[in-house]
């Protein structure tokens, strides 16, 4: 190696200078901010299995999964802790919210994707977000002020608490959610497919069921599990309009109380730190959390797994 | 000639199939916005007569006629202003660490994978992560600043996302332009990269901040009260929230109240339209600068 070599590669070399300093931090201090989210996670499994392994020490994993009372804010001996009824009324209200959000959220995204003419779109898309973006605790009111009055007209028996105006009112909620994230999975669908199609002579609705929607399959249901996931975990419309009585019932008129809603009532209780019925907010957060996740995974894992490669 | 009238029927039965299908289609969307207008009118209908000036200057109370929004509209805006800068500096130095500094490995994988799980996890459990962490472990309180660390995990995830896309619809060519005029990595972001994603940055930003505005069930679960009659001094202080008001007046049993909590819904959606709006009109305004 010649001198000249030696002395141009020393020319080339990074000094220490206080800019080199500088960029060598910055990954390092993005790196912490990143490793928040991580943190978070971290924090919510340890916070809820810590209380909740301590709940089960006061209660047994048989008497939680088939115990069918759930009286965890009644003093003493009259405490039951039997998750079935909440769990019934989670799914009832998850059950219906489908029925409602389902069909119109998928209809909708067919009519936004193969039908709609641009300048409608540009109307409906924006106030698809504009309903995505109302706060729930609007739509708890709306539930109880005017779906409910509007439903005892034609159901004279209902109760004002019920579980089928807040299962309406949470599908509605749901909606945007379906419809955008079905209408992107077909807008993704290659035109050429739907020019085949058409070629072939078919119309623009046999093109929609019979090619868009197949081929958009994996995206459709992954957006329907994603729905139904947001839609058991809402909180504040079924903690308005369902009711506070949790009861073991698939009767979607009768008054109920899901996971979500026992939180908040045991949440506004004067419950002391170390009671079990305290503990017990968190063992139905564990089972609300672990749910979720179960499906949240699952979508990702339907809509990876079942992907069609155009 | 028999087997040609068949199929001209069932090409016509094919047809009408599909006119009858749009109109069902057509209608299914316009539930969305029928709903949409049906509830801001009924809000506004129950509501407006209350909208006032007492209606912003007075505490809860007892009786209806005395009852406003003073110390819910304030701790709101404690409340965000808290969470802003926090979901901001986290939340765009997350992604600009994913998009331009992570290499592909487990780690990184995993923070990834980890980010669009949270933002799948119910309000109300970030409310009990608030609760444990916030209010007792760190002995915070049921104060403002618990609830503006509950609220910026919860709307993190959407800073962040929004936060990538807009990075990562920074052309490369503008990187390679910053790269060949012997910029640094971090000056190359500094001075391309963030300006022009800013709108879109910015743009998420306020969606997750009106977000957050209309959360309820995690500041109930960290016992942001319902009954205070004095705005917050400093972020020690317990608060109440807009939301939090609504649905106490809307437990009330007596109809009056329901007209409050209509007023208060009001006050509510007039703040995130607004936000919203600000959000579309700093998007124009950049993208006309950059154009």
């Amino acid at each position: 190696m010649s001198q000249a070599a030696v002395k141009a590669g020393s020319r080339f070399k990074k000094k220490r200078t206080w800019r080199n300093h500088v960029e060598s931090m910055i990954p390092k201090l993005l790196f912490i901010c990143a490793f928040v989210s991580v943190l978070t996670t971290v924090g919510i499994v340890f916070t809820l299995f810590t209380e909740t392994a301590a709940f089960f020490q006061a209660v047994s994993f048989k008497e939680f999964f088939t115990e069918t009372q759930w009286t965890a804010l009644f003093s003493g001996d009259q405490q039951k802790f039997g998750i079935l009824p909440l769990l019934s009324g989670t799914l009832l209200v998850t059950v219906g919210a489908a029925v409602v959000a389902v069909p119109i959220g998928l209809a909708s995204a067919i009519y936004l994707s193969e039908y709609a003419p641009i300048k409608v779109r540009k109307v409906v898309k924006p106030v698809l977000e504009v309903l995505a973006g109302i706060p729930t605790i609007v739509y708890g009111f709306f539930a109880l002020t005017f779906v409910t009055p509007l439903l005892r007209e034609f159901i004279p028996g209902l109760g004002i608490f019920n579980a089928l105006s807040a299962s309406i009112v949470v599908g509605i909620m749901i909606i945007p959610m379906i419809a955008s994230l079905s209408e992107d999975a077909m807008s993704a669908v290659p035109r050429s497919m739907r020019d085949a199609a058409y070629a072939m002579g078919s119309t623009r609705l046999e093109v929609a069921l019979k090619v868009v929607v197949p081929a958009a399959l994996s995206g459709i249901v992954a957006s329907f599990v994603l729905g139904l996931s947001r839609a058991i975990g809402e909180t504040m419309i079924v903690t308005i309009a369902a009711g506070s009585t949790p009861i073991l019932t698939f009767d979607p008129t009768a008054t109920i109380q899901t996971m979500t809603a026992y939180m908040v009532q045991a949440a506004l209780g004067d419950n002391t730190y170390t009671s079990v019925s305290y503990k017990s907010i968190y063992a139905v957060g564990m089972s609300l959390f672990l749910l979720t996740l179960i499906m949240n995974m699952l979508a990702r894992f339907i809509s990876r797994r079942f992907k069609e490669d155009y | 000639m028999d087997r040609r009238l068949q199929s001209d029927g069932r090409v016509t039965f094919r047809r009408s199939l599909n006119h009858v299908l749009h109109g069902l289609f057509l209608l299914a969307t316009s539930v969305g916005v029928i709903v949409l207008i049906v509830l801001l009118v009924d809000v506004w209908r129950q509501g407006w007569h209350w909208i006032s000036w007492d209606f912003f200057n007075n505490f809860a109370s007892r009786i209806a006629e005395n009852a406003g929004i003073k110390a819910a509209f304030w701790g709101s805006l404690w409340m965000i202003g808290v969470t802003a800068p926090l979901t901001f500096i986290i939340g765009v130095a997350t992604a600009i660490y994913l998009e331009e500094y992570a290499k592909k490995n487990w780690l990184n994988r995993f923070i990834q994978l980890n980010i669009s799980n949270l933002a799948g996890v119910p309000s109300i459990v970030f409310g009990i992560l608030g609760l444990t962490l916030f209010v007792r472990e760190w002995g915070l309180g049921r104060s403002v600043l618990a609830g503006s660390l509950t609220m910026t995990l919860l709307v993190l995830p959407i800073v962040i996302v929004a936060s990538r896309e807009a990075i990562a619809s920074v052309p490369a060519s503008l990187r390679q332009a910053s790269f060949a005029m012997g910029a640094t990595r971090w000056q190359t972001i500094q001075n391309v990269v963030l300006p022009y994603s800013l709108p879109g940055i910015l743009t998420g930003t306020i969606l997750a901040l009106s977000r957050a505005i209309g959360e309820t069930a995690p500041l109930i679960m960290i016992g942001a009260v319902t009954f205070v009659a004095f705005t917050p001094g400093n972020v020690l202080d317990t608060f109440t929230v807009l939301p939090i008001q609504i649905y106490s007046w809307i437990s009330q049993p007596q109809a009056v109240f329901a007209e409050l909590a209509a007023a208060g819904i009001i006050v509510l959606l007039a703040v995130l339209l607004t936000m919203n709006a600000v959000a579309i009109y700093l998007r124009n305004k950049f993208q006309r600068k950059d154009g």
